[in-house]
């Protein structure tokens, strides 16, 4: 398969803003017209060559090789193609993508795919705060499309989705699902504080008891057939997702009664029953 | 010093309806042509160009307290429209609650040369004023809001009328302020209690007076200091359902007085319950065509994201409660209040095509141009930088028709259909300049004639109304070219425009006790100074 190969020259910790990464815009540009894209560099205006190698060109596979923990918005708004960073990557990633997929090796910085619509994100390390988040304001975050971390999560995964899966395979921050409308999110880690604070729908699924909120109640020992689902779906994504998971039971609670009170909290329960 | 040579005039002051005419401008004011130097003159060529005086927009929000809470609570807003420096320009956001500077190009960009912020509570006039002062290129006044202030309040209480108007001159020099602006008189105050006035009648909780006596007082003391506007007024009981009598009575409050009622269009409304919300705009109408003291502005819907930001808080607290959306509410002390919602008006809501229609049906059915005034009440019924599109849907009935076609079929219920009026250039410079410089009581602006200030907007001929307003080939403020092409090409600071009435001495004092017991500043930070003001201009009480 035809790829565009972007290598890092020299490693740098001033931000840069790198919006111009996305397959939409690789796909009709030559080599040359590649080198030539606008990025930020601080507050300076600089071509994409003067920071990469680029080999391959009309592609929309992207691949990038080095460690780039200060390059923010990969694949912003992207609705095709892939993208593989092998290293560690900045902020923003994959915000607002609408289609495509993009796998990181390393660590992910804050905001990864923030308010995005559709496709799918792997992230091998960890990833920062606002996974799948609404930026600051907006009513809605993540609309659609599914995000797989296999590290931890920071705080606020998962703030105001509106639908998706988002997975975090360690522990997550506290905050999770907050203010969640509708969708699915996935902890097989730890889960830090106040899970589901303000959640008026969807589900928050964990497998180690968390703190709850007293506005959040127990309803029943339950098995769920969409659950056994997803967790398959998990499985065939590689994740080590045990045995015992598929078939136990799960303590469900409703919450944030403060709100709407139609989210649920599913908490592993074990071969009990 | 230059000549505009061979546009097409539309100067509604003077008659001038589309006839060829050079105009001369000399030191930033139109001037007779023997009074320049015609060897050394500047030609600016207008053949085939329309040339009308700058536009003039009567009611506001584009600085002050609120706008800023705006501001602070829609950061979703600003995401989505960022606008990048230029040589001459300021970077900043655009959008509903833009920032100071952007709000003051994309006026300008319309051929807009002069705004009143219609609503500065007094606490917060300091404040207005810093943010006018980063509102380049336009000149602009504020309407000082007097509705519910506990002063006024208490000696309508106690029948003292003599303190009350020196009072409100002394508030208005203190605020460095053009106008007296009342929001639902007595409702805000109620609101403190968590409560609202219903009609003219209601009871103020703790004063005993009414607002048909805080309009009446208001009105009399408008027209004792002579202020050059009238009392601008925003009526009781707005967005409610069957408010049209309400507002039908407060124009009867106003008897032979002048009185200048502000988005009319939320005020305008029949039926029971937001079920059946209709349109009562053709009674409002009759009514306004009878009385020639009366003047309107519409506050014209737009469809898509609005920001609605009003001094009327118990309004905006139902608003939050039928929209779910984020609200912010703000108390000013002794003084006033506000609420900011942010809003979408839908096109296929029954509710919101019936405001659009009723805002057209009261451009449409009151006859005389001059008294109703082009307004989307920015930022609540829409951005200021749609009034190109109002401007079409006027002039063109098939446009009308189409855009009726495509809303909530509710709008058809009203009268909008079988309107066949088409606004003509010369009512649309009427509607949006020489009528409300008239209304404002600005005699140098709004016209073309010989001393007004040279305050001109250029656009090319096109039969597409929207495209041409939006695109004014050039716009001079001040005689100095401001907008080429689109294009901000130069950087001016306008001029802040104030009245200056008398007031006695006595009242200070009797003020700074209030201010020692109740207010948490002191009464030597609160006027505004003069100097404060980088460029000012004192309009001539009538």
């Amino acid at each position: 398969m035809d790829k565009v190969i972007l290598r890092l020259k020299e490693r740098s910790n001033i931000p840069v803003e790198a919006e111009a990464i996305c397959p939409d815009l690789f796909l009709t540009k030559s080599q040359q017209e590649i080198e030539e894209l606008a990025l930020y560099y601080g507050n300076k205006g600089r071509r994409l060559g003067d920071f990469f190698q680029v080999q391959g060109e009309r592609s929309d596979n992207i691949v990038i090789e080095g460690e780039i923990p200060n390059f923010k918005k990969i694949g912003q708004g992207m609705s095709r193609g892939n993208i593989h960073i092998q290293g560690d990557v900045g902020m923003h990633l994959g915000a607002l993508m609408k289609g495509g997929r993009i796998l990181v090796e390393g660590n992910v910085s804050d905001w990864l795919g923030a308010e995005m619509e559709g496709g799918s994100i792997r992230v091998k390390g960890n990833a920062g705060h606002l996974v799948g988040a609404a930026y600051r304001g907006s009513s809605r975050g993540m609309r659609g499309g599914e995000i797989i971390v296999e590290g931890d999560g920071g705080s606020e995964v998962g703030e105001l989705m509106r639908r998706g899966l988002i997975v975090i395979g360690g522990r997550a921050g506290d905050f999770v699902g907050a203010f969640l409308i509708a969708g699915t999110i996935v902890v097989l880690g730890p889960v830090g504080l106040r899970p589901g604070a303000g959640m008026k729908r969807g589900t928050i699924v964990a497998f180690q008891e968390p703190d709850l909120l007293p506005t959040f109640h127990y309803n029943c020992l339950c098995q769920l057939s969409f659950l056994r689902i997803y967790l398959h779906h998990l499985r065939e994504e590689d994740l080590n997702i045990p045995q015992e998971y598929l078939g136990g039971f799960y303590k469900r609670y409703n919450g944030d009664t403060l709100e709407l009170g139609k989210g649920e909290i599913l908490v592993w329960a074990g071969q009990v029953a | 010093m230059f000549r505009i040579s061979g546009g097409e005039v539309y100067d509604p002051l003077h008659g001038i309806n589309g006839e060829k005419r050079d105009i001369y401008v000399r030191d930033g004011k139109i001037v007779a042509p023997e009074d320049v130097d015609q060897k050394h003159l500047e030609v600016i060529d207008a053949s085939g160009l329309v040339v009308m005086a700058g536009g003039v927009d009567i009611h506001s929000h584009i600085a002050g307290s609120k706008v800023n809470i705006g501001r602070k609570i829609r950061p979703e807003d600003h995401r989505r429209d960022p606008v990048p420096r230029s040589q001459v320009t300021r970077s900043g956001v655009g959008y509903t609650v833009g920032t100071t500077f952007v709000n003051a190009y994309r006026y300008a960009r319309l051929g807009y040369t002069t705004i009143m912020e219609a609503a500065v509570p007094p606490l917060k006039a300091r404040h207005t004023h810093e943010e006018l002062m980063d509102t380049p290129l336009i000149d602009k006044g504020c309407l000082i809001l007097m509705g519910n202030n506990n002063f006024i309040l208490r000696h309508i209480g106690s029948g003292d009328y003599d303190k009350i108007r020196n009072f409100v001159s002394w508030l208005l020099h203190a605020c460095k302020g053009y106008g007296i602006k009342a929001v639902n008189p007595g409702g805000i105050e109620n609101w403190k209690w968590g409560k609202n006035v219903a009609g003219l009648d209601d009871l103020v909780m703790g004063y005993g007076v009414t607002p048909r006596q805080i309009i009446t007082t208001l009105i009399r003391v408008n027209e004792e200091l002579g202020l050059p506007h009238p009392l601008h007024l925003h009526c009781n009981n707005l967005g409610l359902p069957g408010n049209y009598q309400t507002t039908l009575e407060t124009m009867k409050v106003a008897g032979q007085s002048r009185l200048h009622l502000t988005h009319l269009q939320f005020h305008s409304y029949g039926g029971e319950s937001m079920r059946n919300l209709s349109s009562q705009a053709p009674v409002l109408a009759e009514y306004i065509n009878e009385h020639e003291n009366l003047s309107i502005d519409v506050g014209q819907i737009i469809f898509g994201e609005v920001t609605t930001m009003t001094a009327d808080g118990p309004w905006q607290y139902t608003l939050y409660q039928l929209s779910h959306n984020k609200w912010a509410n703000s108390d000013v002390e002794y003084e006033t209040g506000a609420g900011i919602v942010p809003f979408l008006f839908k096109r296929d809501n029954p509710i919101h095509a019936t405001q659009w229609a009723i805002g057209l049906e009261l451009f449409l059915l009151i006859q005389d141009p001059w008294r109703v005034i082009l307004t989307t009440d920015h930022p609540n019924a829409g951005p200021f930088f749609f009034y190109p599109q109002i401007i079409k849907l006027l002039m063109d009935k098939k446009y009308r028709d189409e855009m009726l076609a495509s809303v909530h079929e509710r709008a058809s219920c009203t009268l909008l259909s079988q309107i066949d009026r088409e606004y003509s250039l010369y009512e649309i410079a009427i509607i949006t300049r020489a009528g409300p410089a008239r209304r404002l009581g600005l005699r140098h602006k709004g016209h073309l004639g010989v001393g007004a200030d040279a305050d001109i907007a250029i656009y090319p001929k096109e039969v597409d109304a929207e495209w041409m307003f939006s695109n004014p080939r050039y716009v001079f403020k001040d005689g100095l070219l401001v907008v080429k092409d689109g294009q901000i090409v130069t950087d001016y600071m306008g001029r802040s425009l104030l009245v200056e009435t008398a007031w006695e001495e006595s009242i200070a004092e009797e003020i700074g006790k209030e201010f020692d017991r109740f207010y948490s500043i002191s009464l030597e930070n609160y006027p505004v100074e003069l100097d404060y003001l980088p460029r000012y201009e004192v309009i001539p009480c009538r």
